[in-house]
């Protein structure tokens, strides 16, 4: 193992901020940097998949955020909850899922993790509750910062800065862009996204505050995109190639890592070139099975409507066809 | 005269290009047909290309090129047009929402507007619908005539409070005194793939309330001169739009290219003449219903097709006068059947001069009771089919 310098974290209304040095061990390392390479073939597999049209409807990937997905879980438990907006396949790893389900659901197949009924957005697990669709930006989380806040509420409200809405830069959206301090009243920490052990240190510093019942807390994490705002987004018409290539080469989250544990004999090229091949594979089969597994049945296209309810009929598309749902 | 055609079509990310290759005697006629989403006018660029010493332009080959010039727009472009024209005649017409200006829209409807009219008329909000609906409707009430887009109407949820509580009651409340002058216009109803969230249709519950206007455009001329109307209207207006139907083109007569071209909210358009049936539709689900008409026509079956054009005033006496001559009646439409558009219509005929001539119950065919699914083959079976729409018709026929 060895111990790493990280960045400090801006802080508002706290007297300390996380510690600025990490401990990383050699395991650990292996896992991060497994599971951020794992998450970056599979959002660029599915790159493909989409513009070979087998993905369909929107694709939000997550390519150049997986430092904070990875490090946000390495800072809490599988029995805390967690919810996010429609950039959610990287949560969804996180949280449980297997590549074969998330790729599945994305191609709408009855093997999808949610039988292919949700789709990109809507992918769900134990502890996580998606994926949502549309997202109310503003005036609802003052609201729920109030109630946090009034409540000790133990929440830790997690904005991922990647800069951009869409294809608005935050100057043009937000009349601050100093996220974390935007809690107001709410304790908050301005965090490098793209650095995996600095989410981790910070999401541990955030969770200990607030399970020992200091109430909710703030982190805006500094991250990136690589790709646009969603697959119909080429994401050039708001921001340089250059810009791209610039994070992509100085902050790039798996890199950092990797030259951080090479540097510190801490893993072999040869040991992590290993980890690239077993996870291409692991992406291949998962496509594989993506395209290949069954559409849903057609039976099931009313049931899960409601929960422990008992079974009903379901009006198709003109009075005479009844189809059946169940629970 | 030997002719055949080929049509190939290359899709660029912006562009549609069409070749159409006409083999006439020895002559081919390369016909490059370019039309932008911007740039409305076809790009017409005739090269002949002399397969033979000498050739001969023949009377017939001349009109088989007038032909092939028809003025098609698309939907899309019928939008942008529409509102750039609007914008140039009143200068307090004004355009916000999501990515409307430096994106060029989110589905590109109002590609070039900020490049010509700037900052002030075309204004990028945040992501918070509730808030930018609530600066529209106060623009509008303080006498600018806003037009306030949804990036989708399942994002109007998040502002619908504006749109009833401050827009649609306050004349009334007012007692004449405030109007509201304003339009909420974006792309309703399913899409292709976007699963629960973005797949809903508003048209019944906008439709439900007093002091709203809600128009729903199928055609690229009813979108340009309903919009106008729209604009022009005094009364806030929920304008309907389908993004599956921005790319479709549709001809364009020369009197809808005026500039003072308006559609009259409130009166609908019989598409197809018939004498056995009438059937009632809006949106996209006028295409599905015409298609369904053509594939009824040769088994003899004569469809009466009619675009409603607006859900609110709903032109109850249109459809009352057609089924009064067909004696039948299917309602086709895109959203769920509970409490929807399709139970308005059929009550409204039940209450009227019309019921007495019905030979058969009028039905609806609906979207399907369900959540929009994701899977294709799950949201194909979520959504009307010309087959459901085929097959509603016959056992009303046969009832």
């Amino acid at each position: 193992q060895a111990s790493f310098d990280i960045k400090k974290c801006d802080v508002h209304k706290l007297e300390e901020g996380p510690p600025l040095q990490a401990v990383l061990t050699r395991e650990e390392g292996l896992q991060y940097y497994r599971t951020m390479q794992t998450m970056r073939r599979m959002e660029l597999k599915s790159d493909q998949l989409y513009k070979q049209k087998i993905i369909r409807g929107f694709c939000h990937l997550y390519d150049g955020q997986e430092a904070c997905a990875v490090g946000i879980e390495a800072g809490i438990n599988l029995t805390d909850h967690l919810i996010t907006a429609y950039r959610a396949h990287g949560y969804t790893l996180t949280r449980g899922g297997t590549v074969r389900e998330i790729m599945a659901e994305l191609t709408g197949r009855r093997g999808g993790i949610a039988k292919g009924k949700g789709g990109s957005m809507h992918m769900y697990t134990k502890h996580f509750y998606g994926g949502n669709g549309i997202v109310g930006a503003q005036g609802q989380i003052f609201e729920t910062y109030n109630m946090a806040s009034l409540w000790k509420l133990p929440c830790i409200f997690i904005c991922e800065n990647n800069k951009y809405g869409m294809g608005t830069s935050v100057e043009r959206a937000a009349a601050s862009t100093d996220y974390f301090k935007r809690g107001d009243f709410i304790p908050g920490l301005r965090v490098d996204g793209m650095d995996v052990l600095c989410v981790r240190e910070a999401t541990k510093f955030a969770a200990e505050h607030c399970r020992s019942g200091k109430g909710p807390i703030l982190m805006e994490l500094q991250t990136y995109r690589y790709h646009g705002h969603s697959m119909s987004d080429p994401g050039i018409s708001y921001r340089t190639r250059e810009e791209i290539q610039e994070v992509r080469s100085k902050s790039d989250p798996i890199s950092m890592l990797k030259d951080r544990m090479l540097s510190n004999n801490m893993a072999s090229v040869e040991e992590l070139k290993e980890i690239d091949v077993e996870v291409r594979k692991e992406i291949e089969d998962a496509a594989q099975f993506a395209t290949t597994d069954p559409e849903p049945p057609l039976d099931d296209l009313c049931n899960h409507i409601f929960y422990n309810d008992p079974p009903m009929e379901v009006r198709g598309t003109n009075p005479w066809t009844k189809l059946k749902s169940v629970s | 005269m030997y002719m055949y055609y080929g049509i190939t079509m290359v899709f660029f990310t912006v562009f549609w290009v069409c070749h159409i290759y006409i083999y006439i005697n020895n002559m081919t006629l390369f016909i490059f047909y370019h039309v932008s989403y911007q740039n409305v006018t076809p790009f017409l660029c005739i090269i002949i290309a002399l397969h033979s010493v000498e050739y001969h332009v023949l009377p017939c080959d001349i009109c088989i090129i007038n032909c092939i010039l028809l003025l098609q727009v698309t939907v899309r472009d019928a939008l942008n047009q529409a509102m750039d024209e609007e914008l140039e005649r009143d200068e307090r017409v004004f355009l916000l929402g999501e990515e409307v200006a430096q994106y060029d829209g989110a589905y590109k409807v109002s590609r070039g507007l900020w490049k010509k009219y700037g900052d002030k008329r075309i204004i990028d909000t945040p992501i918070t619908e509730m808030g930018f609906a609530g600066i529209a409707v106060g623009a509008a009430m303080a006498g600018l005539r806003p037009i306030c887009e949804f990036m989708t109407f399942n994002f109007s949820m998040q502002a619908i409070d504006q749109v009833i509580n401050s827009a649609a009651k306050t004349y009334y409340m007012s007692a004449g005194r405030q109007s509201v002058p304003i339009v909420f216009r974006g792309p309703n109803g399913a899409s292709a793939g976007v699963a629960a969230q973005h797949s809903q249709c508003f048209a019944a519950w906008y439709g439900h309330c007093p002091g709203l206007k809600v128009v729903s455009p199928w055609s690229a001329e009813d979108a340009r001169g309903l919009l106008k109307s729209a604009i022009r209207d005094d009364n806030p207006v929920v304008f309907l739009e389908n993004e599956l139907m921005y790319g479709v083109p549709f001809e364009m007569s020369e009197e809808s290219q005026s500039k003072d071209f308006l559609i009259p909210i409130g009166k609908a358009k019989i598409e197809r003449q018939g004498n056995h049936i009438t059937v009632v539709s809006h949106s996209r689900m006028v295409s599905l219903c015409l298609d369904a008409a053509a594939v009824l026509a040769k088994e003899g079956i004569e469809c009466e097709v009619i675009n409603m054009r607006t859900i609110r005033p709903l032109d109850a006496e249109a459809i009352e006068t057609s089924v009064m001559k067909t004696n039948h009646l299917i309602t086709v439409e895109g959203g769920w059947p509970q409490f929807g558009v399709g139970g308005e219509i059929l009550a409204r005929i039940m209450e009227g001069p019309a019921f007495n001539y019905l030979d058969a119950p009028a039905v609806r065919v609906t979207g399907v009771d369900i959540p929009m699914p994701y899977a294709k083959i799950l949201e194909d079976n979520s959504v009307p089919q010309i087959k459901d729409i085929i097959f509603s018709v016959k056992k009303t026929l046969n009832a």
